[in-house]
């Protein structure tokens, strides 16, 4: 059915539903190290953003294909995301530490972006359109609905996989209680680099999309704390550990900040208000679905049932 | 099987265990007992992994484990529970216990056909649907255990597994410690329900303060003029 | 080293200060001194909540902002200098801040941790972007007679506004201190921090100490705020700016240690304006983040750590 939606949608739509994927398919590399082995990652957008310029970089200067570029990207993010985790694990930080952390290597991205000249500085990168799909660019935007959805479809086959395995029943107990699981023989350092290596090279992979469907990218928002709260807050929001949680989510929030930004934006002055949604959203989620929409709905299905 | 040489550990300005060497033999269940605060669980830390000893040596079937980390000591065939209880509380009972499982059979399925085994000899088959979270005090102390066996242990470190059971709890895991050990595990277990450790170890061994007071068989321990006056303190005396 | 840093930085656009001046250095130091009162006032504040609560409180920086918002409003509309008017802003955010553990916080105390990170940043998100929808996007700035004035101590430069600031937040740390050693709320503050099931053993009201913990670090975030209004342009933004600057502090000094955070405001102030000379000025949070990941992995309970406030 998603697969002959294009063709029915008006062009606005096709945006709309480009945009629950690819932000499905972020939360989703998010939940593989966020939600199912409960290192909260607040910095996520680092990924995003490293990925991105590794791709546009090399597709400007050395006209490497994004094809190619977006797994360049991907392995480079990863090695970021295999470095933090590192630091991280090795050094025992949790909870609010490894929060930081996150941030912390975000901002330092961020920083450091937009003081390199030969990456664009704070002007970042432009990618002219020339429509060649060599070149990740298509006439037709109902290609970057596939492409997203395919991306989304994807990580979630990743994650169902990894839910299915070892790794999986690994990372919810090293989520639920990390010393715990030492003692019954769960290699937790090692798992927890697994999930974040896999997490941030499919974060990765996501930002040749990112720069390529928006023909530029900018420092403060490709690494900015905005876009790693837009990461996080779709799984927390459908469920996160739950497969199906950052698509639930990202169905939820995504259509909800095209409409608040498409009516108060026009106003004017508005920007914020999608936001205000969010952090309203949020302190929603925390107090009365702690676990997210998706074990709630399967609760009310079985008790309807 | 267990051969622990001059153990030290100090926390600070305390000196928690203070040269303590023992052994635990093979299909042996040896009490480690002695007041609160004696270092006990220290000891049950330092051999599982979780805390590095500042001295001395832990042996464990011929090799030494000492400052390995705590699932390089359960993959070697020594397992450990805690004295609170520390359950996955929102996986369910059988997933619990599948995670120690994992440990020697990687496929998942054949993890839940050896985690459905144990679930079914410590008693908690019907709850294996639950989360963890939802188990009384008793069930959770089973749940523990049933997680550490499920490791497939050859050396079990119990601590306090009867600690706030009523009389019939406290029978059955008894039993289960005893059918346990008749498979083939060696048991080290920390306890103060006395009577219980009497009638289930071999050998106890007593610490106080964080040295060794006392080691011998139960009676003999139990008749000890310095194992009395630690319990009871030096007033007494 | 210095001459290392600087063959990096020729290609940057209008580098400051082409030879290391040790007037130049002097100069940053003070100014960071100066300026870090305020990172130090605002830090306390957190640490203060986060000792007795151990929440961490993500909407910092965005009380602080409205707290500036509060010192502009008073100033452009009432004519209140803001060197007055900290008092009221104060004032208010310490209602804000009682409210926000009321309402919010006191319902999740046992939570896991994520679930008070995910709730405050919650209340960022909501505090930072009706500050947008309020007061819109372009920087503000407070003017006040004492910023155009200016002191020479030899060949350093040092503007009054920010020693009135520094001075006031000063004073402020120490009435703060007072208050909790000796003051009686002060001190049920302190028990509960350093141990809060014993306190409640021995009767402490936990929920009306936290409450009252929490409007206090609002309070001084919010006079840190209104101090800092008039040296420092603000939008909305900045809120995320000042939360994340604020825990690089209280971690750099030590979660939960009032001297730690003092400290640690006045050594991130003045490594990031030390930054600023010797770096692009754009990359001087750089140098905050890396002492921070450096204190992380190095000695992650802060160089005052361990020590309850």
């Amino acid at each position: 059915m998603l697969l002959a939606l294009p063709m029915v949608l008006s062009s606005y739509l096709v945006t709309v539903f480009v945009l629950i994927f690819f932000y499905a398919y972020l939360g989703q590399a998010w939940n593989i190290v966020g939600g199912y082995a409960g290192q909260l990652s607040a910095g996520h957008a680092a990924f995003v953003g490293v990925g991105a310029y590794a791709a546009a970089v090399l597709s400007l200067s050395a006209g490497l294909t994004p094809w190619v570029g977006m797994f360049v990207g991907g392995t480079v993010a990863a090695v970021l995301g295999g470095f933090i985790g590192f630091l991280g694990f090795r050094f025992g930080l949790r909870g609010f530490y490894f929060v930081l952390l996150t941030v912390a290597f975000a901002e330092m991205c961020r920083i450091v972006a937009n003081n390199l000249e030969w990456i664009g500085g704070a002007v970042g990168l432009y990618i002219t359109f020339t429509g060649n799909p060599w070149q990740f660019q298509f006439q037709d935007s109902r290609a970057y609905y596939y492409i997203a959805l395919g991306l989304m479809v994807a990580a979630t086959a990743v994650a169902a996989a990894i839910e299915r395995r070892r790794f999986g029943v690994y990372l919810s107990a090293i989520r639920e209680d990390e010393g715990a699981a030492e003692a019954v023989g769960v290699p937790t350092f090692r798992y927890k680099m697994f999930a974040m290596i896999v997490s941030s090279f499919l974060t990765g992979v996501g930002g040749t999309f990112y720069a390529f469907y928006l023909f530029s990218l900018q420092p403060n928002t490709v690494f900015g704390i905005p876009l790693s709260v837009e990461i996080i807050i779709r799984p927390i929001v459908g469920g996160a550990g739950t497969l199906f949680g950052p698509i639930v989510g990202s169905f939820i929030l995504s259509p909800l900040a095209e409409l608040t930004r498409f009516y108060f934006a026009a106003g004017g002055g508005w920007a914020g208000v999608h936001l205000i949604v969010y952090g309203v959203l949020l302190v929603v989620v925390v107090l009365f679905f702690p676990q997210g929409a998706v074990p709630w709905l399967r609760r009310l299905l079985r008790t309807q049932a | 099987m267990l051969d622990v040489s001059g153990l030290d550990k100090h926390f600070g300005g305390l000196h928690a265990v203070k040269n303590l060497s023992f052994t635990v033999g093979e299909r042996e269940i040896v009490g480690l007992i002695g007041p609160n605060g004696a270092g006990k669980t220290t000891v049950f830390g330092l051999l599982s992994g979780f805390l590095r000893p500042d001295a001395g040596q832990v042996i464990f079937r011929g090799r030494s484990i000492t400052g390995l980390p705590p699932h390089r000591v359960n993959a070697l065939g020594l397992a450990r529970t805690f004295q609170i209880v520390r359950p996955f509380p929102h996986l369910t009972v059988l997933r619990n216990v599948t995670v120690g499982a994992l440990g020697r059979h990687a496929a998942p399925a054949a993890a839940t056909q050896r985690a459905l085994a144990v679930l079914n000899e410590v008693g908690l088959a019907a709850k294996r649907d639950q989360p963890a979270a939802s188990l009384t005090l008793a069930e959770r102390k089973r749940l523990e255990l049933a997680r550490a066996l499920a490791t497939e242990p050859t050396l079990l470190l119990l601590d306090e597994v009867m600690a706030g059971l009523n009389a019939t709890e406290t029978e059955r895991i008894v039993d289960l410690v005893g059918a346990i050990n008749r498979r083939g595990v060696a048991v080290l277990l920390i306890e103060h329900v006395m009577r219980a450790v009497m009638s289930l170890s071999q050998r106890i061994v007593v610490l106080n303060y964080g040295e060794l007071i006392a080691e011998g068989r139960p009676e003999a321990v139990a008749n000890d003029p310095r194992v009395i006056e630690a319990y009871l303190g030096t007033a007494s005396a | 080293m210095a001459e290392g840093l600087r063959a990096e930085q020729v290609r940057l656009p209008a580098p400051q200060g082409l030879i290391l001046d040790p007037v130049l250095v002097v100069q940053a130091v003070v100014s960071g001194l100066l300026f870090g009162g305020v990172y130090s006032l605002m830090a306390i504040g957190l640490t203060l909540i986060f000792g007795v609560m151990r929440v961490v409180n993500f909407a910092h920086g965005d009380l602080m902002v409205w707290a500036m918002y509060l010192a502009w409003l008073g100033a452009t509309r009432f004519g209140v200098d803001p060197y007055v008017g900290f008092v009221g802003a104060a004032a208010i955010l310490f209602v804000a801040g009682f409210a926000i553990q009321r309402q919010l916080v006191d319902r999740i105390v046992d939570a896991p941790h994520e679930m008070q990170i995910l709730l405050m940043l919650g209340v960022a998100l909501v505090l930072e972007n009706t500050a947008l929808v309020a007061f819109g996007p372009e920087p503000q700035r407070v003017r006040t007679p004492l910023t155009q004035a200016a002191l020479w101590l030899g060949p350093v430069f040092v503007d009054v506004g920010r020693l009135v600031t520094f001075a006031v937040a000063i004073a402020l740390t120490l009435a703060l201190s007072l208050f909790l050693y000796r003051s009686d709320i002060g001190r049920q503050m302190r028990a509960v921090a350093d141990n809060g099931y014993g306190a409640q053993v021995i009767g402490t009201d936990v929920r009306r100490i936290s409450a009252l913990a929490f409007a206090v670090g609002a309070a001084c975030v919010g006079a840190a705020g209104a101090l800092v209004a008039p040296l420092l342009p603000f939008q909305p933004p900045t809120g995320l700016q000042l939360s994340v600057t604020s825990f690089n502090i209280v971690i750099i000094g030590g979660m939960g240690s009032l001297l730690g955070a003092f400290m640690g405001g006045l050594l991130v102030s003045v490594a990031e304006s030390l930054g600023a000379v010797f770096l692009n000025p754009s990359m001087k949070e750089l140098v905050s983040f890396a002492l921070l990941v450096v204190i992380l992995l190095v000695r992650p309970a802060g160089l005052f750590g361990r020590r309850a406030i």
